[in-house]
Parts: structure tokens; sequence; C-alpha cells
């Protein structure tokens, strides 16, 4: 149909001349679009290519063995079978502990790695002084993470306690595989040799310890396919089996999720720039009528025609796309040090080709075929225009029925969807996103065609002149009444959905941590230390707001059926979790429900339940862990405590609120019933000058070495910290889609300026005031403004919560007052937009005006 | 040769229906120089539309070198022009975006014409703006202007040329000029031309005049000349 020879095309270049940069205004409106898309893309691409090359150093081997109790004599004799293979094995034992400098009296909850003299194998520790890690297996030596140094006061060289143990610092870690992260904000690291471990006596029974095993393959060996027949065995024995690919994927994963849920933000900002390009190139369109109808009387064809027009607008597109990718390779460049602390890895920037290209294919299109709509009407403009002319409305009046513009419209739609279905994680999901995005289009467009109905019928010749001029300028024929609401009311809806959503979602860490009632905790305190810990803390003149006893245990049979006869289902799935079945479970018994649980189904332990023993003791499960364990009230559990079998009954299901830092339990037993059972406490203090909290872990570190605790105000700041940034990182995407809207609603705007300036000269030739104009334009473009503003605040409490509620599965609060203050800046920005156009009427005279109409 | 045949013209306004030509029929001759005149409203831009195949009668059919205009689809209509009419307008219509040694070329780009820019610049020195060429239309006056637009029309040597008010936005003596930039087109050349104007000298030097009433013919000069030969 369009068949550009070499001049045609020629011809399409000469003639964009006074407007290409008209037009490549309103293509930029698609820029910053890409520019999310490209940035995100190519960053995620580049972490997850780094976590590929770094998750073997990462890991420490090609695979690794974990469990939470001392390996089983079995599991030793399975792993010594593998060395005998010539698998080369290391062992690192992970706990935490007090970390005392006595010199300095500093004390601090820290992370403790024993570790065998053959770690890592992949990878290198790069210790300060450099070269010190081979040192560290050649005495009671230790090397730690800097931080541990600048908390304690301590230096190279400082003696060490670790429980009953001591060791010499001997380096810092410089550089260690794998990023720290958010991890060593909670405990510096400490490496000590595996074989002092026993030294520390930290590891008695029911303390916090991760026993681990890497193994290093031969070479070219697939370290899935190499573990899959003994997978079982090892899973039997309860020990978690990973390999690299699987830490590989599992990381890609998540970084997929993330990047796709920012990808859909960009997306929505790329919908809502092709909004700006629709309306944009309408006004483009109206103003190129008479060029186009002179082409007509020297016999250009509707195909020619729509040609030139579409060459110039795929160009310009092209351009924008480019400058939007150019700015996200930048943004993606600065991201490494915004996102530092919180990635997996260290990760190496490059360029990203396939980002770069779908990010200009996906705008450079979206950018077209949102061209396209408006630019159709100029196959229809009749040669006769250039004898009489008619409104530019009436010339580019285009038939419901025109079968190319239904053939754009299709295509339009199908290419939302598509693009949805390429980024989403679901199609399901996309399929929402979809639907979501047309239901705010039409509700859009409904409301725009209500005010344009409301307009006309209330419109009352008593009001005076200016507001009626005003007003009837939303219906009266040409009127972009439709264009800017959907610019206006589309930027409002994205712009305050994004708030509400971060506003829900960190508003239940921030309150959660703000009610917790003590802020140091005392763990792994022994049967025999209660006593003695609790006598310390009230001594120093502390509240012991909470001590709970903690009763390691495990699954053995669910109403009779016992765990190795059932079949688990992977997560997400319907029936047991094989994760809940297998994992140890740390409970506890209480008389009441503690300060952060309620009890949501069936009743807390009766009075009798309290007072003696039963065959068939009672318990309160979590809800979260009841349906992964695919139990309800009345069944019947029984409980592996140290070999002895327990048998209970679920008699009711709470609550629990896991943001408050206080011990809380999946599982707690009516007292008699776990009253013999060997255990430890955890004792929950609450220290009000944050300066004491110190000499309390210095006192308690000192009498019982064994005894961990953690300052809870310092992770709260911590979490407080990474909230903090979170919410930087929302209100960021926010201010983003803000900056998209202006250039959308730019564009909206002009659409009607042209025809607007026109009316104004007119009006001044007859005698209008300037103030009398701009009351005029004051008058229509706040109606649009407050119906625009309005219609997308009510949008965006439905979308947030739509979103808080099923994806972030948390109860939804809209705000009303900072949403409506976002409405209230859609209308100031759409008003300055409005009164731009009204500059412009008095900048030109009315003999230029006139002459130009 | 161009030949009207009971051309009728009807609007739609509202439920009432307007004629605005009723049954107009002539024959204009190759080579000829004909002036259609009449008073404001009597229906001769409309009629202009219609010969020049930029739109089509209600009824009636128009014939150019044996083409019936109305059974072309408007494409087909758009090459016709292309390659045999040629327009002059009264507000001069320039791309305003394009130099006048651009918008001369434009038809001759539009189809393709090997060697347009050279043809072009000789158009555009026959009508007196050899120096003019690279000047924007805003930047020419009325009379430049009009000249352009007079360069751009002959540019596929056209077999006819449609005028409409050519001279009704330029003073008189540069209409003057204009107009016989026209007369020296239409004796070198042997191009139809078809001059609608309500200026009753300047129709009077015309080889024929049309008068036009409320969408009928009320006189024909040819008719005249034809009836006393």
């Amino acid at each position: 149909m369009i068949g550009l020879s070499r001049s045609t095309w020629s011809l399409a270049w000469r003639e964009s001349r006074t407007a290409r940069r008209r037009l490549l205004l309103y293509m930029s409106s698609i820029s910053l679009g890409v520019a999310a898309l490209v940035a995100i893309d190519s960053f995620s691409a580049n972490i997850i290519q780094s976590v590929k090359e770094q998750s073997r150093a990462i890991m420490g081997g090609d695979l690794s063995f974990n469990s939470s109790t001392p390996f089983a004599p079995a599991t030793d004799s399975l792993l010594d079978s593998l060395s005998r293979e010539g698998i080369s094995l290391a062992r690192v034992t992970t706990f935490p502990s007090m970390a005392v400098v006595p010199r300095t009296a500093g004390t601090r909850f820290a992370q403790v790695r024993g570790v065998t003299e053959n770690y890592p194998f992949y990878g290198t520790m790069i210790t300060d002084p450099a070269d010190t890690w081979r040192e560290l297996h050649e005495g009671a030596n230790a090397i730690v993470d800097p931080s541990l140094l600048t908390t304690l006061n301590a230096q190279v060289g400082d003696t060490l306690k670790l429980g009953f143990g001591t060791f010499r610092i001997i380096a810092t870690i410089k550089d260690a595989p794998g990023a720290a992260g958010i991890a060593e904000a909670f405990g510096p690291r400490i490496y000590i040799p595996a074989r002092y471990v026993a030294e520390t006596q930290l590891l008695v029974f029911g303390s916090t310890a991760d026993r681990s095993v890497v193994a290093k393959l031969p070479p070219r060996t697939d370290p899935d396919d190499f573990i899959k027949p003994l997978r079982k065995r090892f899973q039997d024995l309860q020990v978690r089996v990973r390999t690299v690919t699987q830490t590989e994927m599992r990381t890609s994963d998540a970084i997929e999720n993330l990047s796709n849920f920012i990808g859909i933000v960009g997306l929505v900002a790329l919908l809502l720039g092709g909004i700006g390009v629709a309306s944009g190139v309408r006004a483009f369109v109206a103003r190129k009528i008479d060029t186009v109808a002179v082409l007509r009387c020297l016999g250009a064809s509707s195909g020619q025609v729509l040609g030139i027009y579409v060459t110039q607008a795929a160009a310009m597109g092209l351009v924008g796309a480019a400058a939007g990718a150019g700015l996200g390779v930048a943004i993606q460049f600065l991201l490494p040090n915004v996102m530092a602390g919180f990635l997996p890895v260290d990760v190496e920037v490059t360029l990203v080709p396939q980002a770069i290209l779908t990010g200009l294919a996906v705008g450079g299109w979206i950018a077209l075929i949102f061209a396209l709509r408006p630019l159709l009407a100029l196959r229809n403009v009749s040669p006769l225009q250039t004898l009489r002319r008619d409104t530019d409305a009436d010339v580019l009046r285009l038939r419901w029925t025109d079968s190319p513009r239904i053939i754009v419209n299709l295509a339009l739609v199908s290419s939302v969807v598509a693009i949805a279905l390429l980024r989403a994680r679901t199609p399901e999901q996309a399929l929402w996103m979809s639907g979501a995005t047309g239901i705010a289009i039409l509700a859009l467009a409904i409301s725009a065609g209500l005010l344009m109905w409301a307009a006309r019928r209330w419109l009352r010749s008593g009001w005076p002149y200016v507001v009626r001029q005003g007003v009837a300028n939303l219906y009266r024929p040409g009127n972009q009444t439709r264009a800017v609401t959907l610019a206006l009311g589309f930027g409002a809806f994205l712009i305050s959905t994004l708030y509400l959503v971060q506003r829900n979602v960190l508003r239940q860490f921030a309150t959660a941590a703000a009610e917790s009632r003590g802020n140091v905790v005392f763990f792994d305190v022994q049967q025999d230390q209660a006593a003695g810990v609790d006598s310390i803390v009230r001594r120093e003149g502390y509240e012991v707001v909470q001590l709970a006893p903690v009763v390691t245990m495990r699954i053995a049979a669910i109403n009779g059926k016992t765990v190795g006869e059932m079949r688990p289902v992977p997560p997400g799935q319907q029936g047991r979790a094989s994760w809940a079945l297998r994992r140890e479970f740390r409970s506890t018994f209480r008389e009441k429900p503690g300060s952060s649980e309620v009890v949501t189904e069936g009743k807390w332990f009766g009075p009798g339940a309290l007072r003696e023993r039963v065959d068939t003791g009672e318990i309160s499960m979590e809800e979260g862990i009841a349906e992964e364990l695919n139990v309800k009230l009345g069944d019947n559990i029984t409980w592996n405590v140290q070999g002895v079998g327990i048998p209970t009954r679920i008699t009711s299901l709470r609550k629990v609120t896991w943001t408050r830092f206080e011990p809380n339990f999946f599982v707690v037993f009516a007292p008699p019933v776990l009253a013999e059972a060997p255990k430890q406490f955890v004792l929950l203090a609450n220290v009000l000058e944050p300066s004491s909290v110190a000499l309390l872990q210095r006192t308690v570190v000192n009498r019982f070495p064994n005894v961990s605790s953690l300052d809870l105000t310092s992770i709260r700041r911590t979490v407080d910290r990474i909230v903090g940034r979170a919410s930087l990182a929302i209100r960021f995407m926010a201010l983003f889609s803000f900056a998209v809207a202006i250039p959308v609603l730019f564009s909206a705007v002009s659409a009607t300026r042209r025809a607007r300036v026109r009316e104004g000269v007119l009006l001044k030739t007859l005698g209008a005031t300037r103030g009398q104009i701009a009351r005029i334009l004051l008058a229509e473009y706040s109606l649009l403004g407050v119906l625009g503003g309005l219609t997308g605040m009510l949008l965006s409490i439905g979308g947030g919560w739509a979103v808080v509620r099923y994806i972030f599965k948390t109860p939804f609060a809209p705000a009303l007052v900072p949403v409506a203050g976002i409405a209230a800046v859609i209308v100031g920005l759409t008003l300055l937009i409005g009164l731009l156009a009204g500059r412009d009427v008095f900048r030109e005279t009315p003999i230029a005006a006139l002459r130009d109409a | 040769m161009l030949i009207a045949r009971e051309v009728t013209k009807e609007y739609q306004s509202g439920d009432q229906t307007i004629a605005v030509l009723r049954d107009v029929s002539f024959t204009i001759p190759q080579g000829a120089f004909v002036a259609i005149v009449g008073p404001s409203g009597s229906g001769k831009t409309t009629l202009l539309g219609l010969l020049a195949g930029l739109d089509t009668p209600t009824r009636g059919t128009v014939l150019l070198d044996e083409s019936d205009l109305g059974k072309l689809t408007e494409n087909e209509r758009a090459r016709l022009r292309g390659e045999k009419v040629g327009f002059v307008f009264q507000t001069f219509q320039l791309i305003p975006t394009l130099t006048a040694l651009e918008n001369v070329q434009v038809p001759l780009e539009l189809r393709g014409t090997p060697g347009a820019t050279e043809r072009a610049r000789d158009l555009i020195d026959r009508v007196g703006l050899k120096a003019r060429g690279h000047h924007f239309p805003s930047q020419l006056s009325g009379g430049e202007q009009q000249r352009v637009a007079i360069a751009r029309a002959f540019a596929n040597a056209p077999k006819i040329l449609f005028a409409d008010e050519p001279t009704g936005n330029l003073d008189h003596a540069t209409g003057e000029r204009i107009f016989e930039l026209l007369q020296s087109l239409n004796s070198d050349g042997g191009s139809t031309i078809v001059l609608v104007t309500h200026d009753a000298t300047l129709a009077s030097r015309a080889s024929r005049t049309i008068r036009l009433l409320d969408g009928e013919v009320v006189e024909d000069t040819d008719l005249v000349a034809g009836s006393a030969a």
C-alpha cells in the first residue's frame, strides 16, 4: 500500500523540517518507559551473569550438604564413601556467639564459621594483611569482618573470646566470595579453624548451628547428575542437599521476579507514553491537513500521504526510543552504587545488546502503533480542503467502521497484551495487568464522556461568559476532553497506586517494630541457666518481658500416618509441604497467648489442659504453618522430642505478627505436655537506655559465655534503613512515573492548544482582555484537571487495594490525604500547562493568527 | 478536452437538500483559456472542484480526456491529477516547510520523475524567481508565492490548469503580471486554462467566459460566438 520511492522518502524528510522538533517532543513521551525497560533488563542480566560466574565461589564448592543438627553416623559414613571415591569435602560449622575482646571489654553478637583447612574450594579469601588465610589453621586464630573490630574497638593481634574458647585475631576479611549483604548487619563473620570449634563449648544441646559440608567434584561432572541417585538417602537423614545450579537458578529467579515487577512499572510508563504519543500526533496531524490537501491536489495517493507521515513518525519514534535507551544505559551504570549492600554478588556492569535492542524495538513499536491511530485520519483528507477548509475535527473524523482503524486498534490491544505476556511472570498476571489497564482506560473514557454530557446538560446561560465559554470548550467539536482526561487520569492512577502500595507494605514494618515491648533478646540459655540470666537482668534493674522455654522437635506423624509414609508436595501446591514436614520445630509452652498473637480459630487451652497431663496433649498452631502442613482443627500430630513420641491434637489456630521482634513460635503446647522435655530458654528484656545494653550483654556473657544476645535496637535500625531504602526506591519510581506524565500531559494539552490559541486571538480581536481569556482557559483546564485527577485517584485506590491484598497479601488502608495531594499536584500541573497555551494567545498578533487560520 | 454533462451537486444540510450546481453542461477543447465567473455563492468553486476531480458530482458526468472522473477511485483521480492537472489557488497553498524550489519538485517526486531538481530549477527560472529558489514561502511576497505556485502547477506539463481567483490576494499590478504569465503559458505550451474569478475585467480577457448564477450557467460566450458564427 505504501509504495515509498526514494524521492518520496526525501520528500518526507524535507517536509518534516520545521515539525521535526515538535514531533520528536511528542514521540519522546515513550523515552522514559524505554529507559526503565533497558535499565532494568540490562542490570538484571548483569546480575544473573555475575551470579553464574560467582555461584561456585559463593557456595565454596559444587555441592553442599546442610543440617541444623549434628550429622548422624549414617550421614558421616555416606560422606566418607564419597570421599573414598575421590571427592574432596570441606566442613563449615556456622553458629552464633557473643564475641568478646577482653582488652577493650567490648561485646558483639557474631556469626562464627568453623572451617576445615581446604575451605573454600573456589574463590579466594582476600585478607588484610594480605595472604593470611592459610595461616588461620596454624593455631587458635580468627579472621574477622572489619566491622567487628570497629564495634569492639579492637585491632588485629587482639585476643578474642568466643564462648569458652580464646583466639587471636590475625587478619580482617577484605573480600570474601559473594557479597556479605544484609547478613553482616546482624552479625559480623568470624572464621576460626574447625578443630577449635569444640573449645568454644557453644555447640551444646539445642543450640542454633548449621553444619555444612561442601564438596568439590571432579572436573566436568554435573553436580545435579552426580547427586541424583543419592538425594533421597540424604533427605531421609534430614540433610539438605544443594547444588551450584540450584542456587544459581534460585538467585536468578529472585532477580527475575524483581525485575519483572519493576519492568511492569516501566511497561505502564511506556503505555502512558503511548497515550502521550497518540495525543501529540493528533495535534501534529491537525497542523498537516493543509499540506496533505495540497499534496492530494498535486497527485499524491492516500498511500503516499500516509507513507510520508508514518515515515516521519517512525523515524522520530526511533530517535525517542534511542534517547530512552541511552538514558537507560546511564541508569544501568548508576544502579550498582544505589543497590550496594542489597546484591548477592559483586556485579560487573556491561552493555547488554539484547536489552538495548528489545527496548528500542518495543519502544519504537509502541510509539509507531500509537502514532498510527491519529495518522490514519490523514488518508481521508480531501483535496477539496484546498478550496474550502472545514474544521480540523470534521476533516479528521473517522468512522467507527473504518477498517484500517479497526485493524490498528486491534493491533494496539494485542501489542499491549503481547508485551505484557513477555514481561509478566505468568500469563494470568499478564492478563490481569492488561485487564486492569483496560478497565482504567475505560473508566477514564467513561468519566470524560460523562463530563462532556454534564457540561452540555447543565451549562446555564446565567453563568458568567468566561465560565460558559470555558465549560463549552469541553464538548464543542474538536475538544480533547477524552485525550486529556486519559493522560491525566492514567498518570494520577499510576503515581498514586505506587504510593499506596509503598505506604501499605512498608507501614507494616514500621508499626510492628515500634510496638515491640523489649529490645534485648538472650538465647541459647540452658535449662540450668534460665534462673541465673533472669536474676542478672532483674538485678540490673531491667524488666524481663518474656522468658520462653524452647523445645526442639520434629513431626513424627500426622493423623496416624508417619512422615515417611506421606507424599509431600513442593511449595505452592495443595498438600503437605515437604519443608514444613521435615523441618526442626522450636516450640514453646505457655499458659496465655503472647502479646503478638491472637487465637483465630478454636479455643485456647482450657483449665483442664493447663492443669494436668493427658494422653493426647493440646497444641495451638500458627495459621500459616497449618496451611503449609495442610492440617486443621482437631487433627492429631505426633511429635518426636529427642526420640520420645508425644501425641497432640490441634485445638486452636493463631495469627502471629512475625514482624514484631518478640519470641514467636509456630507451635505452642499446653504446659503440662512438655513439662518434662529437655529445653532451653529465650529471654526478652527491656532496657530503656541504649547505652546500657552493651553493659548488660557483657555481664551476662561473662557469667554464661554460651548465652548469645541480640540488641534489637540495632537490628531495628538496620531494618529501618532497609525499609528506608526500599521506600526511597519506590518513591523514585513514583517520581519517575510523574516525570513520564509531564511530557504526556504536554502532548495532550498541545492537541487542543492550536484551536484554543486561534479562538483566543479571535476573542482578543473582538475585545477580550487578557484576564478574560485566562479565565476561560482556567475554567476549561481546571475542570479537566479535577476530573482526571479525581478519577485517577479513585482508580488508584482500587488498584492499590488489589495489589496490596493479592500480591503482598496484607491488609489495605487507603491514605486519602496524600493521594488527594497527588491529585492536587496533577490539577496544578494541568492548569500551568493550560495557561502556558494562554500565553501564546498574547504573543501572537491578531493579524498573524487570522491570516494563519 | 474537458466535458461537463448535466453536472448537479447537492449538499445535505439537516433534512434539507441544497443544490449548489444544477445541470451544468459545457465542453472545453484543448488549449482554450476559459474564465468561470459569477458572484460569491454562485457555485464557481464547487464547479472547479468537480472539473478538477477533487470531488464527485451528485449527478451527471465530468470527462477529462475521456476518463469519467466520477467512476475513478480517489487514488486513481489523484494519479490523473498528478499527470494531467495543475492548480493555482487564491491563497497560493505552498507547503510552508519546503523551499520554493522544493515546492516545485513535489509533483515530480510524487510521480518519481527523474531529474526533478533540474526541471524544478528550470521552472523557477521561467517564472522569474531564479534567485529566490531557496527561500521559504514565508520569506516571499504574495506575487512571488503565486509565481512559485504557477511553476509548481506546470511541473508535470499538465494538459489543463485550474486557477481559483489566482490574483484575488494580490495588488492590481502584481495580479496583472500573474495573469500575463498564465496567458503566455497558455499560448506557448498549449495548456488549457480554466480560471475562476469574480473579477469581470480579468474574465473579459479570457477567450471564453462561462457565467454562473445560483448554480446554473446563465451565459457562455462560446455559445454566443458559436451561434453568431
